[in-house]
């Protein structure tokens, strides 16, 4: 690796491990967090039109508290603005 | 007189918490607290050799549980300090020979002679842990600024909040600054985001740590150690007095005394 194309370590130890401490404390592996995904948005499908490729869910740290977060846009109201 | 119970935890082993124990006991002493320190590591203990008592263990904390020595005799006077003592860890028993309730018996009898009670616990999340936490008023947290070292930390927080432990202070150990401005060590802003804990202190990394654990003489008995000044300012803390810390004074002050410290430029 080039030494200016070379991202610092701290930086990645930062990241991984803000990844690994949201998954050690809710006990929810990437695999099952997808699982969840999925079946909330086919549970929200079957009541409103949404846009899946626009959605964003995760999980989110503040201070010692873990929440899941969602921002799922719907498809009704971005045809409302548009027109 | 009525002891503060403080545990020393850290999920992973190596990241110095016999030494931060054998330091912060020594220098509440210095500060002529009256202070018992228990080693909860049964089996592999190591607080008699990082205080130099290991040649004056007659009873062990295995003795007084079970009935064999009174408390006192299990008690071993500090060569320097005659108001701190050791209680040593069996060598030759293993965790189960102790429980949470012996625990927390004993600190209650060591409670009203003493003004601290320090507990080394063991590595991990298991009954030597859990021995180690039963009694605390207080737990310490002492980590090193490494992946493993903080994943095992935020584990042992999460531990202690669902025990009703109250979330514990961190100890920062093992700092090397040098790398930090360079980028390539977490610094105690990141791993303090991370862990959502307070800070106790920070201990930078620093060679007369060995060598006072090879002596069995505390680094904070060396007046010119930075590392020593950190435990002796954790040690104040603890008392109840606010010290600034050492990452607050201006950065350059820091980066030279380290870099002169460890001979690097």
């Amino acid at each position: 690796m080039g030494f200016f194309t070379r991202k610092k370590s701290a930086e990645s130890a930062k990241e991984r491990l803000q990844l690994v401490l949201v998954h050690d404390r809710t006990d929810l592996t990437p695999g099952q967090l997808e699982a969840l995904k999925d079946e909330l948005l086919t549970a929200i499908s079957r009541y409103i039109e949404i846009d899946p490729d626009s959605v964003q869910i995760g999980l989110e740290r503040d201070g010692r508290t873990q929440r899941l977060v969602a921002d799922i846009p719907l498809r009704g109201a971005a045809r409302h603005r548009a027109g | 007189m009525t002891a503060q119970v403080i545990t020393v935890t850290s999920g992973k082993g190596g990241v110095g918490k016999t030494t931060a124990v054998a330091n912060l006991a020594t220098a509440l002493a210095t500060d002529g607290r009256k202070v018992v320190c228990i080693d909860g590591d049964i089996g592999l203990r190591n607080l008699d050799v990082i205080m130099g008592l290991e040649n004056r263990i007659v009873y062990d904390l295995v003795d007084v549980i079970e009935g064999r020595c009174k408390l006192k005799q299990a008690m071993i006077r500090d060569k320097h300090y005659p108001d701190m003592y050791l209680i040593p860890a069996a060598q030759t028993r293993d965790k189960n020979a102790v429980s949470p309730s012996d625990m927390i018996r004993i600190c209650n009898d060591l409670r009203p002679d003493a003004d601290f009670i320090i507990i080394d616990s063991p590595a991990g999340i298991e009954r030597g842990f859990r021995n180690a936490i039963a009694a605390a008023d207080r737990v310490l947290v002492v980590t090193n600024p490494e992946v493993s070292a903080v994943r095992d930390a935020d584990r042992v927080v999460g531990i202690l909040e669902a025990e009703e432990k109250g979330t514990p202070s961190l100890i920062l150990n093992r700092l090397n600054a040098a790398l930090v401005k360079n980028n390539d060590m977490l610094s105690a802003d990141d791993v303090l985001d991370l862990l959502g804990i307070h800070l106790i202190g920070i201990v930078p990394e620093d060679e007369s740590v060995i060598i006072g654990s090879n002596r069995g003489a505390p680094v904070v008995t060396d007046a010119k150690s930075r590392a020593g000044q950190a435990f002796r300012n954790i040690a104040k803390r603890i008392q109840g007095q606010d010290v600034p810390f050492l990452n607050l004074e201006p950065q350059n002050r820091l980066w030279g005394a380290i870099q002169k410290l460890t001979g690097r430029k």
